[in-house]
């Protein structure tokens, strides 16, 4: 095959692929455009149908409540989270030790536990909080997490040893040294950390699903999957919610698309 | 002498420093991941209904083998697991291998379309597949068109196609988040490695199964046991896609996208709950995740 044609086949194939992966999309805010019938149908031309679709989410499924819900939910495990896990990764790499190591190891090896194995225990847990159908019951267990831990100590790996001996000589104590040295100087990671636990905790599913109870507490993910599997759901009005649900993460991702890939680098950097 | 004495006293107390710094993910750990870990494997030995709680030991354990649903739901997960996670991965690496070759043009805007479907919520994508996917919409309309099918597929009503649909709607979503580990990979493997190997004359697909695949083997393995184990413990998708389509109750047409996790929930929270099959549900699939992992190091590993 000559250079030009392979070449040709590559981008045709690149294409194709790239087409696949952002066709839902278009296809979703089309939808929110149409009526349930054209929906189903599969057209692919905007409709008329935007202001009603949205009225009909607003007024009739509460759908301020709900975003200010998952927002709140969100915006909680990101800033704990982040802070929780980057000083445990921090802890982990800086301050090595035989013992802090088998603790790490024994830490990893709960990523393969299958959450559903937590759930019950979990909700017995939150029960004796008190916290069943309340937002913090969401949110507390959601802001340990292993994969931010990992993610970090690999991060911290490549932070040159020689500024926190300097800081050290000068006097600083250890939390003053990481807050205000170490944390600022690496953005990246801050940056592709808070994008993964904000999609985490977004689009949290089952967990949400299992404590919260009432309507006024629901998150936009529950709201979708309820309004979705009922007997006769109007489509254009999930699409309006999906495209709604799908937006911030959007927003953020692409402002902060960046940070993301250097952050994913260097986690994956030796 | 003393100089030396003097940093090893500080390196003590500096070590200290390390458990104040793990402290706070340490205690959620243990609260939040470790205890119910420990308490489910005891909740395991009893059957639960209600607040009666009477020990059956291994009792669970003998249950679950002779239950229909529990063997089924397996049966599928298998099934995906060994169907779909080879199919993304190759097409992950390939899509990574393509999008580094340095003489490839619009790179970032490939990238970040194959990527976009990370970001999307689980239950989201769910829901526009299996709209996308009804009887008479948009995948039998396209299909039909083009003239590669004459009747529309019942995607979503016919047990064999719903697990089609599941494997290309997994397949659509996470594909493009595990390139992104891979393309990470290949930026540490220098150029000059390809450029030698082109030197001696080798071909692509040479340089693809000599180079690429030896050296990204760390990564290979990594992405293997996190596909693997979220396979394993696939909710989302199944309870979005056609639950109680056909009838109120099934997962999928006659349950075949029931899974281990949507089976899970509904003894805990569906039916009348019992907590302790649950549990011990639970347990078995921690075993195989732990069985597959193993296996998936021994294979990828030992090579090296």
């Amino acid at each position: 095959m000559s250079r030009k044609l392979r070449y040709t086949f590559i981008y045709i194939f690149l294409t194709i692929s790239a087409f696949i992966s952002v066709f839902p999309f278009y296809w979703m805010i089309v939808g929110s455009t149409n009526k349930s019938v054209d929906v189903l149908k599969g057209k692919l031309s905007f409709g008329t149908e935007f202001v009603e679709n949205f009225k009909n989410l607003w007024e009739n499924y509460n759908l301020g409540k709900v975003l200010v819900n998952s927002a709140k939910i969100s915006i909680f495990v990101v800033v704990f989270s982040i802070i929780v896990s980057s000083m445990a990764g921090y802890g982990f790499e800086i301050y090595s030790s035989k013992v802090r190591n088998k603790v790490y190891s024994a830490i990893l090896l709960t990523m393969m536990i299958p959450f559903a194995a937590l759930m019950v225990p979990l909700f017995r847990l939150m029960y004796f909080f008190n916290l069943i159908d309340s937002h913090w019951g969401v949110i507390l267990p959601m802001i340990p997490s292993v994969f931010l831990v990992f993610f970090f100590r690999q991060n911290f790996k490549q932070y040159p040893k020689e500024i926190i001996m300097a800081a050290r000589v000068d006097g600083a104590n250890e939390l003053r040294i990481f807050f205000s040295i170490v944390l600022p100087s690496m953005k990246s990671a801050y940056a592709a950390a808070a994008i993964y636990a904000f999609m985490t905790s977004w689009n949290a599913y089952l967990w949400p699903l299992v404590i919260i109870q009432s309507e006024q507490n629901k998150t936009i993910v529950l709201m979708i999957s309820s309004i979705a599997s009922g007997y006769t759901p109007d489509f254009g009005v999930v699409m309006m919610a999906v495209v709604i649900a799908t937006l911030p993460m959007l927003v953020v991702f692409f402002a902060l698309q960046k940070h993301f890939v250097q952050g994913v680098l260097g986690s994956v950097k030796q | 002498m003393s100089e030396k004495k003097k940093t090893r006293g500080l390196e003590h107390i500096w070590s200290k420093w390390g458990w104040v710094f793990i402290s706070l993910m340490l205690l959620g750990i243990i609260l939040f991941v470790f205890y119910p870990i420990a308490y489910s494997l005891y909740l395991s030995t009893f059957s639960t209904r209600g607040f009666l709680k009477t020990f059956v030991g291994f009792g669970n354990y003998i249950k679950l083998v002779q239950d229909t649903y529990f063997v089924l739901s397996l049966k599928n997960i298998l099934t995906i697991l060994v169907i779909q996670v080879p199919i993304m991965l190759f097409l992950a690496l390939i899509f990574a291998t393509l999008l580094n070759d340095p003489k490839i043009k619009f790179k970032g805007i490939y990238r970040t379309a194959l990527f976009l479907p990370a970001v999307t919520s689980l239950v989201a994508y769910t829901v526009i597949f299996r709209v996308m996917f009804s009887n008479d919409g948009l995948v039998n309309h396209v299909l039909m068109f083009v003239g590669i099918i004459k009747e529309p597929i019942r995607w979503l009503l016919d047990p064999f196609w719903a697990k089609v649909t599941l494997i290309v709607a997994l397949t659509w979503r996470w594909t493009g988040y595990n390139m992104m580990f891979y393309l990470a990979g290949l930026q540490n493997i220098p150029i000059e490695v390809y450029e030698a190997a082109e030197i001696d004359g080798a071909s692509k697909t040479v340089q693809f199964f000599k180079i690429t695949v030896p050296l990204l083997k760390p990564i290979i393995l990594f992405t293997t046991i996190t596909s693997t184990i979220g396979t394993l413990q696939l909710f989302d998708e199944p309870m979005n896609l056609a639950a109680g389509v056909v009838t109120g109750s099934s997962v999928g047409p006659g349950n075949s996208l029931l899974t281990p996790s949507v089976y899970i929930y509904n003894v805990c929270f569906k039916y009348s709950p019992n907590f302790g099959y649950a549990s011990a549900i639970s347990y078995v699939i921690v075993l195989i995740a732990a069985v597959l992992a193993f296996i998936q190091f021994k294979v990828v590993g030992e090579r090296e």
